[in-house]
């Protein structure tokens, strides 16, 4: 009995271990999940006036495709993200950091759209945070 | 009932000016207004300047508080430029009113704050930041008859702050520590030294949790220094702050800020509102 107790332990312990180990990438629904996301996202820099000028000579189909591999990469994804680096990407286009944080924002709302919890949110942030360095002003 | 028409103005204004207002920085990011009229928490001014403005924007805030606990109440009122994300200034008036004695004292608080390095969300270290406030009562008699050997005096210290992304179970973690270098009596209240005393350095310290974009749950605690021989205790509060959107926050706290003037166990409730142009 008490063996039966010590396994059932030891089953519930990992049972609660692995459902908290599921990657960014699983709990974001996966491929599918982040293309949803992407899509919600371009459709909110779509509708608003201060981002959109930035994309008037990006191609979108080119951006969606390479922000769902980076997405599918930083969250631990089965991906590796061989695009441009983000300061090829962004040099020329002299981003402020006002329009950086509306950017920001938008992925902010893109992530509520898709029903993304608000911790999920949270750590997704903290993998892009660090990029920043390497998008604005230049 | 002057507080609560100022509340209301403030408010109007908010709403009627909201397509003016800077909103260069993150929800929530540049924290509320604390009892000196810093941009900071309830009590312990933060490394973060004052309203939603980044490096090419600038941001005009205005904001009143309500402290009220056993033997006394407080009330300030004041605003808040930020110039580009560099430099604060901020005006404050407090009335410190004493109902046993029938006793109001007035103090002005103007100050400064220059952003020396870094962003609470992005930068590798803290945000951090040095300030000044001075001080000065409208009259003196009380700090003078109590014991204090100044009734104006000029406080400046330096603050570190953080918001960690994620960090607690996948919710935003912030820290902000301050070291103060005072002679203030109960904020200045009391006036500033006394015999034999001088400025010292003292530490502050606040810590939150932010349960949603909008909801912040934290706690602070400033060291008093007491120069009056009354027994000047150290505070503490434990807050709760809701920043619906960039144009005003709402600050409840519960207060312990231990003996005033003699009188034990000032324990009770604030209130504060913040408008963001």
């Amino acid at each position: 009995m008490k063996n039966v107790l010590f396994l059932l332990f030891l089953f519930t312990l990992t049972a609660c271990t692995s459902a908290s180990k599921l990657s960014l990438y699983q709990q974001l629904d996966g491929q599918k999940g982040i293309e949803r996301l992407v899509d919600s996202f371009i459709n909110q820099i779509g509708n608003d006036d201060t981002i959109l000028p930035y994309f008037t000579h990006a191609n979108v189909a080119h951006f969606r495709a390479g922000f769902i591999t980076h997405l599918c990469s930083i969250t631990n994804g089965p991906c590796e993200y061989k695009g441009d680096n983000m300061v090829d990407i962004h040099t020329g286009m002299h981003i402020s950091e006002r329009d950086f944080n509306r950017v920001v924002d938008l992925l902010i709302n893109a992530m509520d759209e898709q029903h993304i919890s608000h911790s999920v949110q949270n750590q997704i942030l903290a993998k892009m945070a660090p990029l920043r360095a390497e998008i604005i002003n230049i | 009932m002057n507080l609560l028409k100022v509340i209301i103005v403030l408010i109007t204004c908010v709403y009627s000016f909201h397509t003016l207002a800077a909103q260069g920085k993150l929800l929530a990011t540049p924290g509320v207004s604390q009892v000196e009229g810093s941009a900071g928490g309830g009590i312990v001014p933060w490394a973060q300047l004052a309203g939603y403005a980044s490096d090419d924007e600038f941001a005009v805030n205005g904001f009143c508080s309500r402290a009220d606990v056993t033997d006394y109440s407080l009330d300030v009122c004041g605003a808040q430029v930020n110039l580009f994300n560099r430099v604060e200034f901020s005006y404050a008036q407090q009335q410190f009113d004493v109902p046993a004695l029938d006793t109001q004292i007035e103090q002005s608080i103007t100050s400064a704050k220059v952003r020396v390095y870094g962003d609470i969300v992005y930068s590798q270290w803290p945000q951090l930041s040095v300030g000044v406030q001075h001080k000065s009562l409208e009259d003196g008699t009380v700090a003078t008859l109590l014991g204090a050997q100044d009734t104006s005096g000029t406080d400046i210290y330096l603050a570190a702050s953080k918001l960690h992304l994620g960090a607690i179970a996948g919710y935003n973690w912030f820290w902000n520590i301050t070291t103060r270098y005072s002679d203030a009596n109960q904020l200045g209240l009391l006036g500033f030294g006394g015999v034999d005393k001088n400025k010292e350095i003292l530490f502050e310290g606040s810590t939150a949790v932010f349960f949603s974009r909008e909801v912040a749950v934290g706690i602070e605690y400033r060291q008093k220094s007491n120069n009056l021989g009354l027994g000047e205790q150290d505070w503490q509060d434990l807050f709760i702050a809701w920043m619906p959107n960039k144009n005003v926050s709402v600050t409840a706290a519960w207060l312990d800020l231990g003996r005033i003037a003699g009188a034990e166990d000032q324990t009770g409730w604030y209130l504060s509102v913040t408008g963001y142009w």
